[in-house]
């Protein structure tokens, strides 16, 4: 029983990292309606920003957390700019190509700045854990912080994109494009406005996803993307609260596949499951039907 | 105009990466050629120098070990160079970025520069490809660090420099710990979709049953797993003692961090590839503390040589070397012997310098940072011991 619960406890702190990821991921997605696949790229960023801060210069964590914030918010805007912005009315495919490229040009653009050897990251709030059930049941206070960030984010955007002017002005852009620019809305400053975000919980999310598992290389972010774009798929990709289940989901089911059924099959089982669930529920699991009028 | 930056822009991109690949290139070619450029107008009194070629993965996940075998090469041969006074090897190492397709590429292009010695190639899965071309076009090939069987297999000219074939590595561990009397209770953990690590983990497996280990638990796992929980979980519910991890450093960073943040401490037992741990940036040794490992190459040696090397290699390089770079260094020496006991000229045509080096590098014996009195038996295979350490205050001690 007691294992069983610790399974459960490693399910959910490795599905909070998928899922701090995969609310980027959703959040880009719902708006610019692009699949930004170098979104596991800049977690990468972050983290060596964060890494270089906190170990080469000693800041304080907390700096580094908001140095890789920061620096990852103008990478994201750069991005975007740059390779995106140009491709607005170009079709759909030439887009996630572009995205793809930007991914390897950030990989191995990392690989000539820092080289591939690995680094080991330090944990920002230290590698204490918190024993339950007279020490039989434990979790580390990382997956706690992650948790708490993972909720504290998921309402912060469901309440910036409901409330806010900004956020309304995304919504709207998510829409329709065109009707949002004939009412007014700057599309190109709400979707930089959207990548900007999205990096900055990038970097948040590479922080964390480093202090949880501390080996750091070039490749580092690819994996991690990967898992957390299904996990947006799974919870229905556009929805932010659907990120966030999808995300625990995902590192459940993995974790209880490896336990229960095979670890070499782990990942066969969470994607069989996504299989089922898109099969029944296309939109995934939270995901909004909207009807195209033609 | 939209569409003329997007043009600027993809080829910004495009220009990047062929920077990337290029940049990496050159590190490697440039030293060898300014040499060759000063030593131009004596052209007629220094003969020319062999050309040796390689390929090894020098972008891409697995840069690290083909970095480090163009590094090691390198400075042996510049030392070499500098040593006779005129470019005795010429050096290329093409990026094979560890991909078989694209080491065949890579080698049919130092073919066509004239390659006549290869140093196969970094990784063991494109060095078996490039193998069997070296095997059909007669070129004598020495990898530094391919360790598979199947690199040398119905090759007579493909030798090994690399520390045993893993066959013998995992047997030796499991008869180190059965003779230490380390442990009786075994767990072992290991990658599953690796030839190095399934290889090593069956030797192991055969041997522990005649030396009275009793393996408990075996836990695998696949490329790109960061969570080991479960794997840990069962192997400390299993009750083993001590814990055998056929692996390269990367993946065994996270173990050790992960099963300290659960407090779990068997005795931990680590092959050649756990080497460089200790070198990782922001490792806390405190971490790897009493780690054993068999390994044939030690950084922190006090023995001359390979402090030299070290020293060397740290200043060039800002790095330390690991036994990659340690094997390719010995490779470039051991064909300097060889070269030097046929009485080989750089003039002689590769089928002719393939037979001597098949003649030579079996009935020498060989003293390198990695090892001495190296010999290679005929099917390519080197033989050399395997020192036993222990990772104390973030140092290998010798156990031996």
């Amino acid at each position: 029983m007691t294992t069983l619960i610790n399974y459960l406890l490693s399910g959910i702190s490795l599905g909070s990292v998928y899922a701090i990821i995969a609310l980027g991921y959703t959040m880009v997605y719902g708006i610019a309606k692009m699949l930004n696949f170098a979104h596991g790229d800049v977690i990468m960023v972050g983290a060596y920003i964060c890494f270089f801060a906190t170990s080469r210069y000693h800041l304080p964590p907390l700096l580094g957390v908001l140095g890789a914030m920061a620096v990852c918010t103008v990478l994201g805007i750069l991005v975007e700019r740059l390779a995106y912005k140009p491709l607005r009315s170009a079709p759909s495919l030439a887009v996630l190509i572009t995205a793809i490229g930007v991914s390897y040009l950030l990989q191995n653009g990392a690989q000539l700045l820092w080289t591939p050897n690995p680094k080991v990251f330090s944990p920002i709030v230290g590698n204490g854990r918190v024993t339950l059930l007279d020490g039989q049941v434990s979790v580390s206070h990382v997956a706690l912080v992650t948790i708490a960030s993972c909720v504290v984010i998921m309402l912060g955007l469901t309440w910036f994109t409901s409330k806010t002017k900004m956020g309304k002005a995304m919504r709207a852009c998510s829409e329709d494009k065109g009707a949002a620019q004939l009412m007014g809305i700057n599309v190109n400053r709400t979707i930089s406005v959207t990548f900007a975000i999205g990096s900055a919980l990038a970097a948040l999310a590479g922080v964390l996803l480093c202090s949880a598992y501390p080996t750091l290389v070039p490749t580092t972010g690819s994996m991690p993307g990967i898992k957390a774009f299904t996990a947006a798929v799974f919870g229905g990709i556009g929805s932010i609260p659907g990120a966030m289940l999808g995300g625990i989901l995902l590192g459940v089911i993995e974790i209880f596949a490896k336990a229960y059924i095979s670890t070499q099959l782990s990942d066969a089982v969470v994607f069989a499951v996504l299989i089922i669930v898109l099969l029944v529920k296309p939109t995934g699991l939270l995901g909004k039907q909207i009807n195209e009028k033609v | 105009m939209k569409k003329t930056l997007a043009l600027v822009l993809a080829m910004c991109m495009l220009a990047a990466c062929f920077a990337g690949c290029g940049s990496a290139k050159t590190e490697t070619a440039e030293p060898t050629a300014a040499p060759a450029g000063d030593a131009a107008p004596s052209a007629d009194a220094a003969p020319a120098a062999f050309k040796i070629g390689g390929t090894g993965p020098l972008t891409g996940g697995a840069a690290i070990y083909g970095n480090a075998v163009a590094n090691g090469a390198k400075i042996a041969v510049d030392e070499i160079n500098e040593a006779v006074g005129y470019t005795y090897f010429d050096l290329r190492i093409e990026d094979d970025a560890h991909d078989a397709e694209k080491a065949v590429n890579a080698y049919n292009a130092l073919k066509d520069w004239g390659m006549q010695l290869s140093l196969g190639s970094t990784t063991s899965t494109p060095c078996s490809a490039t193998a069997a071309e070296t095997y059909a076009d007669r070129i004598f090939a020495l990898t530094p660090s391919a360790s598979s069987p199947a690199v040398i297999e119905g090759k007579d000219n493909v030798f090994q420099m690399c520390f045993l074939d893993y066959p013998t590595q995992g047997g030796a561990s499991a008869q180190y710990i059965g003779t230490m009397k380390l442990a009786t209770k075994v767990g072992i953990l290991w990658k599953n979709d690796e030839d190095y690590s399934t290889g090593l983990r069956n030797s192991f497996v055969d041997k522990a049953a005649e030396m009275g280990l009793e393996i408990v638990s075996e836990q695998t796992f696949t490329e790109g797993n960061a969570d080991f929980s479960v794997q840990l979980t069962e192997l400390q519910n299993a009750g083993a003692e001590l814990v055998f991890l056929p692996m390269y450093y990367q993946p065994a960073s996270l173990i050790f961090a992960q099963a300290a943040a659960m407090g779990y401490a068997p005795k931990w037992f680590g092959v050649d590839g756990m080497d460089g741990i200790l070198t990782m940036e922001g490792f806390d040794p405190q971490m790897a503390e009493g780690v054993m490992l068999l390994t044939p190459f030690n950084a922190d040696s006090k023995e001359a040589k390979t402090a030299a090397f070290v020293a060397k290699y740290r200043e060039l390089y800002g790095d330390t070397p690991n036994q990659f770079a340690a094997d390719a260094y010995d490779c470039i020496y051991a064909y300097k012997q060889a070269l030097d006991a046929a009485g080989a000229t750089p003039d002689m045509s590769n089928e002719e310098l393939c037979d001597l080096m098949i003649k030579t590098f079996t009935s020498m014996t060989f003293d390198g940072l990695t090892g001495t009195g190296m010999t290679w038996d005929a099917t390519g295979a080197v033989s050399k011991g395997a020192h036993g350490c222990v990772i104390e205050n973030g140092a290998y001690v010798g156990l031996d």
